[in-house]
């Protein structure tokens, strides 16, 4: 991991810098700006935690340069609010089946999907987590199974069956 | 009291009323992984809830930046830990309940 | 007013979590509770913060919880393999 070219090395320190200098300025803004507004001292101790971390730590973030994520904002952002709205619907079916409208019968179901490259696998994991009445047990990276736990008979065919979710998130990353 | 205070006040007692739920659900639920299906869900959106009538109560200023700050890192984390101890428990071989078992 | 009521309720659910803590058969049961302790911690620091009104606690509870989550992980992972790191 240190053999890394110089042109990536540049890039990462950049990025790191950036990034970490401008939470300092987020977190710590309204102790500075407020009272006393734009005094150097004060910046300078922000610049100086800002470089002592990246010091520490530029290689771990950008890894390989050359693998772009395929990535469009305007597919991402109706998928953020889609997914906020299943958050929503899968606390009131966990209210539900507490209270005994809804009947409790787990098992466990393993299916295959076309998804290959980790951001995608990534992202269906954490949707199938937030979605009423499944949880991802694993992953295998190499076919694309995945092996849930599903509370009822309901959600788990809403998974096999449909296939809604996986045909949402191939059409997100550009079907990968 | 002005409206705002009464919008935030029921959004926060909405995230407390669904965090009260996840924890009733540790309880009555019969296995450890229907157990997690409750804290890792409720707990996730009753947090987020509570934050989010914290900023409403608040307007909007620097502090305000640092709450949605958690509120965003806990979405992200939150179902990460729960995969996380599931895929522990499926390993070592924690046995799943079926219908008409004993309670565990 | 209000957050003094949402923090006497979530406090209240502490104790019912430390039940879980106790009875609860196996290891995996009481990993949980203690992960929904600390998730309560987290909200239960912003309360104070909101009552005492000194809004510094906010930081504490944001360090806390990165770390609250980093310290899950760790366990899970030392809980199912018996050991943190191969030789």
């Amino acid at each position: 991991m240190s053999a890394m070219k110089e042109k990536d090395k540049m890039f990462s320190i950049v990025l790191t810098f950036c990034t970490l200098f401008i939470f300092w300025l987020l977190l710590s803004a309204w102790t500075i700006y407020l009272p006393d507004p734009y005094d150097f001292s004060k910046i300078a101790r922000g610049v100086l935690a800002a470089a002592v971390v990246t010091a520490l730590s530029y290689e771990m973030f950008v890894q390989d340069r050359s693998r772009k994520v395929l990535f469009n904002l305007g597919r991402v952002l109706p998928y953020i609010v889609w997914e906020l709205y299943q958050i929503l619907l899968a606390t009131i079916d966990v209210a539900y089946r507490v209270f005994g409208v809804l009947p409790v019968d787990p098992r466990i179901i393993v299916f295959p999907t076309t998804l290959r490259s980790d951001m995608a696998q990534f992202t269906l994991a954490t949707s199938i987590t937030l979605t009423p009445g499944t949880i991802t047990i694993d992953i295998e990276p190499e076919e694309g199974v995945f092996t849930v736990h599903a509370v009822a008979v309901e959600p788990a065919e809403s998974l096999t069956v449909d296939q809604g979710m996986q045909k949402y998130i191939g059409w997100v990353y550009r079907e990968e | 009291m002005l409206p705002i205070d009464i919008l935030a006040t029921i959004i926060l007692a909405t995230g407390a009323f669904f965090m009260m739920t996840g924890t009733l659900g540790l309880l009555k639920f019969p296995d450890f992984y229907t157990r997690m299906h409750a804290t890792g869900k409720c707990d996730t959106f009753g947090q987020c809830m509570v934050i989010l009538g914290c900023v409403v109560y608040e307007g909007f200023n620097f502090i305000t930046i640092k709450l949605l700050l958690v509120s965003i890192f806990y979405l992200l984390a939150g179902p990460c830990s729960t995969h996380a101890l599931m895929k522990a428990g499926y390993v070592t071989g924690v046995p799943v309940w079926k219908k008409g078992d004993k309670r565990a | 007013m209000p957050f003094l009521v949402i923090g006497i309720l979530i406090a209240c659910t502490i104790l019912v979590a430390s039940y879980r803590c106790m009875v609860g058969p196996g290891t995996y049961n009481r990993i949980v509770a203690a992960n929904l302790v600390g998730t309560k911690a987290i909200i239960l620091l912003i309360m104070t913060g909101f009552v005492i009104e000194r809004p510094h606690f906010i930081d504490v509870a944001l360090m806390y919880a990165v770390i609250a989550f980093i310290g899950t992980l760790i366990v899970a992972k030392y809980a199912e393999r018996a050991e943190l790191c191969s030789p």
